[in-house]
C-alpha cells in the first residue's frame, strides 16, 4: 500500500512560537487519525535565533522524513534562510511566508518553490493580543485539510494556563487564518479517520525511554543535565515519584554512575541518562559495575562529537566507547533502539537484562530518536521486567562470587542477615576478598564472560524483515529511513531484506549467521565518519562477499530517497 | 530499626570479617578499624543492617576488613556510591571511609556536594598527609615544604586543603576531628557522628609510619579541644581557621535536616502513567 503523507516545515526567528505551534499541530494531525513525527531545528541559542519545526505527517506511522518538503510556513523571511539545507524542495513546493509589504524580501532564500505573500503578523495584528504564529497555525490546518474543530480542544488544554485573554487572542488568530487558508493552494492530507481514545500516543523517543525505564523497574536515577538526553530525565524527575523512586540530580557524570551503582548495590533497579561527553566521564565506574556484578543501565542519547561537537544535533558515533571504552577485559551489554517506539522496550529490556545477569547495560539512542515526537500507535506492554538473583535464604558458607552452576551468582542485598559481602572493583575470591592470583582473575573473568554470552536473549537480538538476497544492516535512528525505503521499494515489486540489529554486545554470531542466509550483498548503513558501524561488523561477524558502506557524519539525516539510490545498483532502475 | 535486641549484641570483634589487613605494622588504620567496631558494637547495629562504603586508597581497604555489607569501589566516588545507597535504602547505616587523596583530591568535587546535599550518613577520613599505597606522594593535605614526596622533591609548594573549612562551609552537619592514637575517644565519636543526623564529617588523624615516620609524634601533639562543639558556624568556622589542626574532639554540630526523598508511591500500577501520551 503506497503512503500518503505531506511534509510541511515552519520556521520563525527565536520567539516566536514555533515549536508550540508545530506541536498543536501534530497533536490535531494526531485527534484527526493521522500518524505523524516532528523534529526541531534551531541553533545554540538558549532563547532567540532561529527554529524550524518539521512535520511529516501521514496514513501510515512514520519513522522518517521525507526526500522533500511539500509545504513551508516561514513567519518572517530571514528564518528560513539557515534552514535550507534540511528543507529540500520541489517546484510544487509551497513557501508561504509574510513578505510584510507585499515585495519579496531579499532575506528569504532561492528555491525552486512557488512563493506565496500571507500578511500574518498584521493579520495577527487585528486581533487583540493576536499573535503570527497562531494565524500560522490556522492557515496550516486548513491548508493540509485538517477540520477547524480538531484544533479548539488543543487550544484549551495548551493555553487554559495563560488566562481566558491569551485564550480567546489564540482562537481568533487560529479563526482568521483558517479562513486565509481558504484561499491559499490546498494540499490533500490524509482522509481523516476516528480512532478511539488512547489507540494513538502522542510521544518523544526520550519520554519512551523514560516509560521503558520504569517499565522495566527502575526506581532509582541519578543524572546530571547533558543534551539532548535532559527530557528523559525531566520525565522521570515527574513519574519515578509517584511511583515511590527518585531522581536525584548528581554534581557530575562521576556522581551519577556511582549513586546508581550504590543504589543498586542496595537492591533497587537504576539507572542514569547522558549523551558522549557524560558517558565518557562514566566509562570508569560502568567498569566497577561489571567487576562488582552490580546491574546498572546507562542511556546514552547520542550527539555529533568528540569533544562537545554538535550538542543538539544526530550522530552514531559513541558505538566504539560504548563497546570497546572500558578499560580491561569487562564483557557488558550494548543496546540500541530500532525506532522512536522502541525506545520503550529496547530500554526496559536493557534494564531486565542487567539485573538478570548482574552486570551493565549500555543503550545507546540518539538525538534524532529522541527529540522527535511522533504519533504512534499505542506501544504494546512487555513483561519484560528487573528479576534479580536473590537468594531467599543464605547458608553459613555465603560466597557472593561463587562459580556454581550457573555463572550469575545469587546477589544478597544488604539488610539481609548472614548475606554480608564487600562488592569490589578489585579481583577477588569468590567470597569477594580482595586476590592477586591468576586462578581468581582466570576463574571471575569466565564468570563475568560466560553470565552474558551463554545467556538466551531469544529473537529480540535484531529486527529481521523482508526477502531476497539483497540485505541492508543498520542500526539506531538509521533504521528509519531505511525501513520506509525498502518498503517503497516492497510496493513496486523489489524485495530486500533488512536486519536492524538491537543487541550490539556480545555479539551473536550463530544467529547473525542464520539472519544471512541466502544474503549475498550486503549495504551497510550508519551516521558515522569513521565507518564504526562497518568496523565492527567485520570485526565480530562473517558477512558476504559482496558488502557496501553508506556512511556520514551527523547531523544531516538520511532519507529514504538516498537508500533506494543507493541500491540502485544492485537492484537496477528497471526493477524499481 | 537498627538495634536489635540487648542480650544479642555482637562485641567489636564480631565486626571483622577476619581478613587480614595490608597495612603496615604500626600504621593508624588498624586503631581507626577498631574505634569502628567499637563503635557498631555500641550502638548495637546489627551487621547486615550497616554498610561501609570506600574508594581507593590504603585506609579505603576498611571494608573488606568488616562484617558487614560494603563496597570498595573506584579512586575517589566513595561519597557518590554512598549517596545513592542511602537515598535508596534510608534504612540501613551508611558510613563512608577513605583517605585524604581519595576524598579531598580525585574525590573533592563529591565531597563539596555531599557536605551541600547532607545525606544522613558518616564520613570517616583517615588523614596521613600522603599518598601510602602508591609510596609516597604529597596528598591535599601535605603541607607546602614536605620535601620527601617523590613527584615534588622541592615540595608542593602549595597551601593545604582544610577539609574541616571546607566542610563547614559547604554545609556539613557534624564535623569532628580525632586522632588514632585514642582508639576508644575516637569510637565515641564515630558513635556520635553516626547518630547526628545528616552528613557528618570525622577526620582521623591517623599516622603513615612509612611514609611519614614523623607523625607517630601526633600523638604527643593532639590535645581535647579546650571548648564544647558549637552549633554556630560563623564560631566554629573562626576555631577551625585558627586551631593548627590538632584539637581533638566534636568541633561542629548543626541542624540542618538531612536530604531523604520520600520514596512513598502515589500510584498503584505503571500503566497508570500512560495516560499522558494518550491521544
Amino acid at each position: 500500500m503506497s503512503r500518503q503523507s505531506l511534509s510541511i516545515a515552519l520556521s520563525g526567528s527565536g520567539g516566536s512560537g514555533v515549536m508550540t505551534t508545530g506541536s498543536m499541530l501534530l497533536e490535531a494531525a494526531g485527534k484527526a487519525g493521522w500518524y505523524g513525527i516532528m523534529t526541531r531545528s534551531a541553533g545554540p541559542q538558549i532563547r532567540g535565533g532561529e527554529a524550524a519545526a518539521l512535520i511529516r505527517v501521514s496514513d501510515q506511522p512514520l519513522e522518517s522524513h521525507d526526500d522533500s518538503f511539500d509545504l513551508v510556513l516561514a513567519i518572517d523571511p530571514a528564518s528560513l534562510g539557515r534552514f535550507m539545507g534540511e528543507i529540500p524542495l520541489r517546484e510544487d513546493s509551497v513557501i508561504i511566508c509574510d513578505m510584510a509589504g507585499g515585495r519579496r524580501d531579499a532575506s528569504l532564500p532561492e528555491t525552486l518553490a512557488r512563493e506565496i505573500d500571507l500578511p500574518m503578523k498584521k493579520m495577527a495584528k487585528a486581533v487583540k493580543g493576536g499573535r503570527p504564529n497562531m494565524i500560522a497555525l490556522g492557515v496550516l490546518a486548513r491548508v493540509i485539510g485538517l477540520p477547524e474543530g480538531s484544533i479548539g480542544g488543543i487550544l484549551e488544554k495548551v493555553l487554559r494556563a495563560k488566562g481566558a485573554d491569551a485564550l480567546e487572542a489564540s482562537q481568533a488568530c487560529v479563526k482568521e487564518g483558517y479562513a486565509a487558508g481558504a484561499e491559499l493552494p490546498a494540499f490533500s492530507g490524509p482522509p481523516i479517520t476516528d480512532v478511539p481514545d488512547g489507540e494513538r500516543w502522542s510521544i518523544t523517543g526520550n519520554e519512551a525511554a523514560g516509560l521503558g525505564a520504569v517499565r522495566g523497574g527502575v526506581r532509582f536515577v541519578a543524572a546530571y543535565p547533558i543534551t539532548p538526553a535532559t527530557e528523559v530525565l525531566e520525565w522521570l524527575a515527574g513519574s519515578l515519584p509517584k511511583l515511590g523512586g527518585v531522581l536525584v540530580q548528581a554534581e557530575d557524570e562521576l556522581a551519577s554512575i556511582n549513586q546508581i551503582i550504590g543504589a543498586s548495590f542496595g537492591g533497587k533497579p537504576s539507572l542514569t541518562a547522558t549523551s558522549g561527553p557524560g558517558l565518557a566521564l562514566m566509562t570508569e565506574s560502568i567498569g566497577l559495575a561489571v567487576c562488582s556484578e552490580v546491574p546498572v543501565v546507562v542511556l546514552d542519547v547520542m550527539r555529533c562529537g568528540p569533544s562537545t561537537g554538535i550538542a543538539t544535533k544526530n550522530e552514531q558515533s559513541d558505538l566504539n566507547i560504548a563497546l570497546n571504552g572500558l578499560h580491561g577485559d569487562a564483557p557488558h551489554l550494548v543496546l540500541a533502539p530500532t525506532s522512536l517506539s522502541d525506545c520503550i522496550f529496547t530500554t526496559q529490556w536493557a534494564v531486565h537484562l542487567a539485573e538478570a545477569m548482574q552486570t551493565a547495560a549500555i543503550v545507546l539512542s540518539d538525538q534524532s530518536l529522541g527529540q522527535t515526537r511522533a504519533i504512534v500507535d499505542k506501544p504494546a506492554d512487555i513483561a519484560f521486567i528487573a528479576k534479580r538473583n536473590v537468594p531467599e535464604v543464605v547458608g553459613e558458607t555465603y560466597r557472593r562470587y561463587a562459580i556454581g552452576d550457573s555463572p550469575v551468582s545469587p546477589m544478597t542485598i544488604p539488610g539481609q542477615p548472614g548475606g554480608q559481602y564487600t562488592a569490589d572493583g578489585l579481583e577477588h575470591t569468590e567470597a569477594g576478598a580482595p586476590s592477586s592470583l591468576y586462578d581468581d582473575h582466570l576463574a571471575q573473568l569466565d564468570k563475568r564472560s560466560n553470565k552474558i554470552t551463554n545467556f538466551n536473549f531469544g529473537e529480540h537480538w535484531a529486527d529481521i524483515d523482508g526477502t531476497g538476497d539483497t540485505m541492508v544492516i543498520t542500526w539506531g535512528s538509521a533504521c528509519g529511513p531505511v525501513r520506509e525505503a525498502l518498503s517503497r521499494l516492497r510496493a513496486q515489486g523489489t524485495e530486500v531484506r533488512m536486519l536492524a540489529i538491537r543487541l550490539l554486545a556480545p555479539e551473536r554470531p550463530e544467529d547473525m549467521r542464520a539472519a544471512l542466509e541466502g544474503v549475498k550483498r550486503v549495504l551497510l548503513v550508519e551516521q558515522s565518519h569513521s565507518k564504526q558501524f562497518y568496523r565492527y561488523l567485520r570485526a565480530a561477524y562473517d558477512l558476504p562477499a559482496e558488502v557496501k558502506l553508506f556512511h556520514r557524519p551527523g547531523p544531516l539525516a538520511f532519507k529514504p530517497g538516498e537508500i533506494i539510490e543507493q541500491l540502485s545498483d544492485w537492484c537496477g532502475s528497471e526493477k524499481l | 530499626m537498627n538495634d536489635t535486641s540487648a542480650c544479642s549484641r555482637l562485641g567489636p570483634k564480631e565486626y571483622k570479617s577476619g581478613v587480614k589487613p595490608v597495612w603496615c605494622p604500626g600504621c593508624g588504620d588498624f586503631t581507626v578499624l577498631g574505634s569502628l567496631t567499637k563503635a557498631l558494637s555500641g550502638l548495637n547495629i546489627a551487621p547486615e543492617n550497616a554498610a561501609v562504603i570506600s574508594g581507593i586508597g590504603c585506609s579505603s581497604r576498611m571494608p573488606t576488613y568488616l562484617s558487614t555489607y560494603g563496597f570498595h569501589g573506584v579512586h575517589g566516588r566513595a561519597l557518590a556510591l554512598a549517596t545513592g545507597l542511602k537515598v535508596a535504602r534510608p534504612d540501613l547505616t551508611v558510613i563512608a571511609t577513605g583517605g585524604d587523596g581519595d576524598g579531598f583530591s580525585i574525590g573533592g568535587n563529591h565531597f563539596l556536594h555531599t557536605c551541600r546535599r547532607n545525606p544522613d550518613m558518616t564520613y570517616i577520613v583517615m588523614d596521613n598527609q600522603v599518598y601510602g599505597m602508591t609510596k609516597g606522594q604529597a596528598s591535599p593535605t601535605t603541607e607546602p615544604n614536605w620535601e620527601k614526596g617523590k613527584l615534588t622533591p622541592s615540595g608542593t609548594g602549595i597551601n593545604p586543603f582544610q577539609p574541616l573549612v571546607i566542610a563547614l562551609a559547604s554545609g556539613a552537619n557534624f564535623i569532628a576531628r580525632c586522632s588514632s592514637s585514642d582508639q576508644n575517644g575516637t569510637a565515641k565519636v564515630i558513635m556520635e557522628a553516626i547518630r547526628h543526623p545528616g552528613f557528618s564529617l570525622v577526620q582521623v588523624l591517623s599516622p603513615c609510619v612509612t611514609f611519614r615516620p614523623e607523625q607517630r609524634e601526633w600523638k604527643k601533639l593532639v590535645q581535647p579541644a579546650p571548648v564544647e562543639a558549637t552549633s554556630d558556624p560563623a564560631q566554629a568556622a573562626r576555631r577551625l581557621l585558627t586551631d593548627e589542626g590538632l584539637y581533638t574532639g566534636v568541633l561542629f554540630k548543626g541542624h540542618r535536616p538531612p536530604y531523604q526523598p520520600t520514596l512513598e508511591s502515589t500510584i498503584d500500577q505503571v500503566t497508570e502513567l500512560d495516560e499522558e501520551f494518550q491521544l
